[in-house]
């Protein structure tokens, strides 16, 4: 069977989106290819930083013939219906057309056969191919040279060169598929390595054009350029003693930055080890794309990169590596001087330039945040068992790296960079530390605080942005999130669960709020003043009180989603939340937990049934007779009233001797599987109510006093968890 | 005197370009030249970058044909360090050249251009990496690449494809070389104070330093301490009034008059932003609000110059 290889020749594709360029081409290509009937046995794509390459194996040499029948109206139908017949199947006259019979009807009608010879594969494929690469999905693309004074000039990614496309089977040689695009005709001649082997290469099919290019210094396929860099990466490194630190998204981007891996070694003055060893990865890694070492023996940082070259060079790779340890060296020169200004500098001397930098418009400046996380710090500080005065500076140092030299160079060492700083200049090792990772964590793999003035601190600095974009009413909605709040969420959510963390959310949302109000009645007073505004009608707009509130629900949203990601029951959350003052996250998390064991259990599934059951009832007779009657069923039942042994079994269970059912006290005292246990004993009593007992009796005060008892169970039930919001 | 006449001034090595900052320039202009390139002098104004040079910035736009080559020394004065560091400078040089339409070998003449400046190309590990060109001031973009040699940059290349808010049509390629970059490279020097500017050696020898190091303290001092504030946000103002006063001035139906000068007053509006904000008195939202002044100022120059006759207008 015949095999198709397209390539396109462009110059340099950014390296970030070679991976997808690939996907996308053996999407679209395939997809067109079925589209018109063409079957194939399999299909795989490429890219280098200058090609993209597709191989399609086992395509039939022609498309399948087309057969198809179009039923016509009845001899002897009206001229207007027979010209209709003949226009839409394409016949010229009735000659054309066959005539059959109804096997039913015993009628006779027109029959048009419409067979259409399927088309040459090589063909379809001069009309596919095209198509594809003028619709290409390219994030960015572009117009070039002359062709682009026409705005219908073919986009690409960069300027485009060559194409390549054969169709043939193995035994042949293999044809060009005719088409041009944008002024390119399709030939069956590629390029070589830019450097190494320039010249026009003649190529048959996939099978020799993957050789063809390797031995011009062109290794195709992406992940075998990576398993070259990574195990070349690691044998140089071992060979001089040392360890990669591997970078898995460092090695994807260098693997499309060259077609013919080199990996060289280069050093670096070991005066700059003084600096941080992040600042020097940092550095290091987004200047110059390269790795960093360490000593295999000592586990610190070595005075060693690696690089990734792209050309073999005659000197074995010395100029280039001299060359791009000069470069490194000019870089650790500049993060050198900045981290020795820095250091100069007092972080809490950082702080007036805040109060030049807006945090958010409406939210005001970075300074006036800050206040409020010393705040809010000190007053969680107890709560979670930190020293408040620790906590408070640690809040108000905390942003003091952002105006640093570092920082304003490598933004991601936001944090990092405090602490080095806060550790130098004589801060206590729990307020350095608490610097260093209030800003943790940042993802479901990140590391989350332990320690209490860490905690402290990081909780607030995620419940004020909360507490901040809600009362500004800057929400997330639906993919957008520019504030990262669903994040800052599943933060205090992972922090207050993982360190078992006991806090009244929403008091703590509540009072925040109200500093957060005093900010923004302030910052709109000052506006109003600079704008010279009328004083009088100076009021400040406040966020909605309703704003602590909504943010526990937003929390309970991502409960659901940090359990799911655990893998975890995520769907009994509702039913713990739906009771009322839900705002303890650990506790809420107990009582799901205790919920889920006891629902596993035949006990638990069974009440689950039962209330059902009656809540079924209720529902349907409160639904029949109204409101009015729905709220009587909510009175007391009477005990006078009751008969049936059953009845008074389960009237027994729900309030033994009138003192409180058993569960309530457990659940008082937070013991939660004891008022499972405490539950599951009202199983059989309930079964046996509705075995042997009938609701819907004749005599309206019975009738009345089980509905009632039933609404007792109904409450019961629910004062341990929703259950008419547990799911299956 | 006769000797003298027969001898030559100096050796001809004098100008090789891994020997003399002045030496790589006049390579890069010969080498250019010999691509029928305009080989034009600096623009006579402050500006931030050598796109800025109304060869570039207004020849970009239209579908007149225009090649050409320059050098522009280039203010960026928040980059000023004193003289101090040995790779930042408030003032430098870039080489800049504009083919329109961009011509199909473009990268293949770039690197032909290394070559005669000395980078040998089997050697060095030349690589174009992802680097898309934007001037929010200029209402400009393009895509290309930052061009690395053994993990330097050495130059900008960029197929612009917006410019003063005007789609480019033909897109033109325009490549910017960091002069002071690629002459350290080439002299192999760590500080460009220590580039040999004329090729010579002992006393003769003049320094990148000789030439420039006062400037680079006393510009800094201007820049970040003694530039009057309130008289460069007024001078703003009336370069931006200026700019739209001209161009109103210049209208006449289907044709503008007075671009250039107008297109001047845009120049001198961005380069007094640029010094406003190395003295740190703009705030984040000002500075938003003073690039879209600069910004339209550029829009409105660039659709002007479509009705001159370099910009394409039928006479």
């Amino acid at each position: 069977m015949p095999d198709l290889l397209l390539e396109l020749f462009s110059e340099e594709i950014p390296a970030r989106m070679q991976a997808q360029a690939a996907d996308d081409l053996k999407r679209l290509v395939t997809e067109a290819l079925a589209e018109k009937g063409l079957s194939y046995e399999g299909a795989a794509s490429f890219a280098t930083p200058r090609r993209l390459a597709l191989h399609v194996a086992g395509l039939p040499a022609r498309q399948p013939d087309l057969r198809e029948e179009k039923k016509g109206p009845r001899v002897g139908s009206p001229e207007a219906a027979v010209q209709g017949f003949l226009k839409s199947a394409g016949l010229a006259s009735l000659a054309e057309a066959k005539i059959e019979v109804d096997p039913k009807k015993k009628t006779e009608f027109y029959l048009a056969v419409v067979e259409r010879k399927g088309q040459a594969s090589l063909d379809v494929l001069a009309e596919i191919l095209p198509a594809v690469i003028k619709r290409f999905p390219w994030p960015k693309s572009m117009r070039w040279g002359a062709a682009s004074v026409s705005p219908e000039a073919l986009r690409w990614v960069r300027p485009l060169h060559a194409i390549v496309a054969t169709f043939g089977p193995e035994t042949e040689d293999p044809e060009i598929v005719a088409f041009a695009v944008g002024g390119i005709e399709a030939s069956d001649v590629t390029f070589g390595h830019r450097f190494m082997a320039p010249g026009p290469i003649r190529v048959r099919r996939f099978d020799d054009y993957a050789p063809a290019l390797e031995k011009a210094k062109v290794v195709l396929d992406p992940a075998r350029r990576r398993d070259i860099i990574l195990h070349d990466l690691r044998d140089l490194a071992f060979a001089q003693g040392l360890d990669l630190i591997e970078d898995a998204a460092l090695l994807e981007e260098v693997a499309g930055l060259v077609e013919w891996p080199v990996v060289l070694i280069g050093e670096f003055d070991a005066g700059f080890l003084d600096i941080p060893p992040e600042v020097i990865r940092a550095t290091i890694r987004a200047n110059q794309k390269c790795f960093v070492l360490t000593d295999a023996a000592t586990g610190k940082l070595a005075n060693k990169f690696a690089l990734v070259a792209n050309i073999d060079a005659p000197d074995g790779g010395r100029a280039i590596a001299a060359g791009n340890a000069r470069v490194v060296r000019a870089r650790l020169s500049d993060a050198k001087f900045f981290w020795e200004t820095d250091l100069k500098v007092q972080l809490v001397d950082r702080l007036q330039k805040l109060e030049a930098v807006t945090f958010h418009e409406k939210l005001g400046t970075q300074r006036a945040r800050i206040d409020r996380l010393v705040a809010l710090a000190r007053t969680l500080a107890p709560q979670v068992g930190a020293d408040p005065e620790l906590a408070a500076r640690a809040a108000l140092l905390a942003k003091a790296d952002l105006p640093s030299e570092m920082v304003g160079e490598f933004p991601e060492l936001q944090g990092l960079m405090g602490r080095y700083y806060a550790a130098a200049q004589g801060e206590p090792p729990e307020v350095a530390a608490a610097i260093g990772d209030h800003y943790k964590p940042q993802g479901q793999t990140d590391r989350v605080p332990a320690a209490p003035v860490t905690i402290a601190v990081a909780l607030a600095d995620k419940i004020d942005i909360l507490t901040g974009f809600w009362a500004i009413d800057e929400k997330p909605t639906g993919s957008k999130d520019p504030y990262a709040l669903r994040r800052a969420a599943l933060g205090v959510i992972a922090i207050i669960l993982e360190n078992g963390l006991r806090l009244r959310l929403l008091d703590i949302l509540a009072s925040h709020k109200k500093i957060v109000d005093d900010d923004l009645r302030k910052l709109q007073l000052e506006r109003a003043r600079s704008e010279g505004g009328d004083s009088r009608a100076m009021t400040g707009q406040v966020g909605p009180n309703t704003v602590p509130a909504e943010l526990l629900g937003f929390f309970a949203d991502r409960l659901k989603i940090y359990l799911r990601e655990r893998g975890a029951r995520h769907d009994l959350i509702d039913a713990v939340f739906a009771l009322p003052g839900q705002d303890d996250l650990t506790l809420i998390l107990r009582r799901v937990e205790a919920l889920g064991a006891f629902l596993a259990t035949e006990d638990g599934a069974n009440l689950l049934a039962g209330y059902r059951r009656a809540a079924n009832i209720l529902r349907a007779e409160e639904k029949k007779f109204g409101a009015d009657e729905a709220a009587s069923y909510e009175q007391p039942f009477a005990p006078s009233l009751l008969t049936e042994p059953e009845e008074l079994a389960l009237a027994g269970a729900l309030a033994p001797n009138g003192a409180e059912p058993p569960w309530a006290a457990a659940i008082r005292d937070e013991d939660f599987e004891a008022a499972m246990k405490a539950l599951a004993q009202l199983r059989a009593p309930v079964d046996a109510f509705f075995e042997k007992v009938t609701v819907n009796v004749p005599d309206s005060a019975l009738r009345l006093n089980r509905l009632r008892l039933l609404a007792g169970l109904r409450r019961a039930v629910n004062g341990v968890a929703d259950f008419s919001s547990i799911a299956g | 005197m006769t000797e003298v006449l027969d001898k030559p001034a100096s050796p001809t090595n004098l100008l090789d370009p891994a020997r003399s900052f002045q030496g790589l320039i006049m390579t890069l202009q010969r080498f250019w030249a010999e691509q029928g390139c305009v080989i034009l002098q600096p623009y006579d104004m402050e500006v931030g970058a050598g796109t800025f040079h109304p060869a570039t910035t207004l020849r970009a736009l239209g579908p007149k044909p225009w090649k050409a080559a320059y050098v522009q020394p280039s203010r960026r004065p928040k980059d000023g360090r004193y003289g101090e560091n040995p790779n930042r400078l408030q003032h430098y040089y870039q080489f800049q050249v504009i083919l329109k339409p961009s011509p199909r070998d473009l990268q293949t003449l770039y690197l032909r251009s290394l070559a005669a400046i000395g980078v040998d190309l089997k050697l060095h590990d030349i690589r174009f990496v992802e680097d898309d060109w934007e001037s929010p001031t200029l209402g400009a973009w393009g895509l290309g690449w930052e061009c690395w040699c053994d993990g330097m940059e050495v130059s900008q290349f960029t197929y612009f494809q917006q410019v003063a808010g005007v789609e480019c049509a033909p897109v033109a390629g325009e490549l910017t070389y960091g002069l002071e970059r690629l002459a350290m490279y080439v002299q192999g020097v760590e500080s460009v104070f220590d580039l040999n500017f004329n090729g010579r050696e002992g006393d003769e020898k003049v320094t990148y330093g000789d030439v420039f190091r006062q400037a680079e303290q006393e510009y800094s001092r201007f820049n970040f301490e003694a530039a009057d504030v309130a008289l460069l946000a007024r001078h703003f103002r009336d370069a931006e009034a200026e700019c739209k006063a001209l161009l109103t001035a210049g209208e006449a139906g289907e044709r503008a008059l007075i671009v250039l000068p107008a297109y001047d007053q845009c120049l001198k509006a961005s380069h007094l932003f640029n010094l406003l904000d190395a003295r740190g008195v703009i705030s984040v939202t000002e500075r938003q609000s003073y690039i879209l002044r600069v910004r339209e100022l550029a829009k409105a120059c660039g659709a002007a110059w479509l009705k001159t006759r370099a910009g394409g207008a039928e006479d």
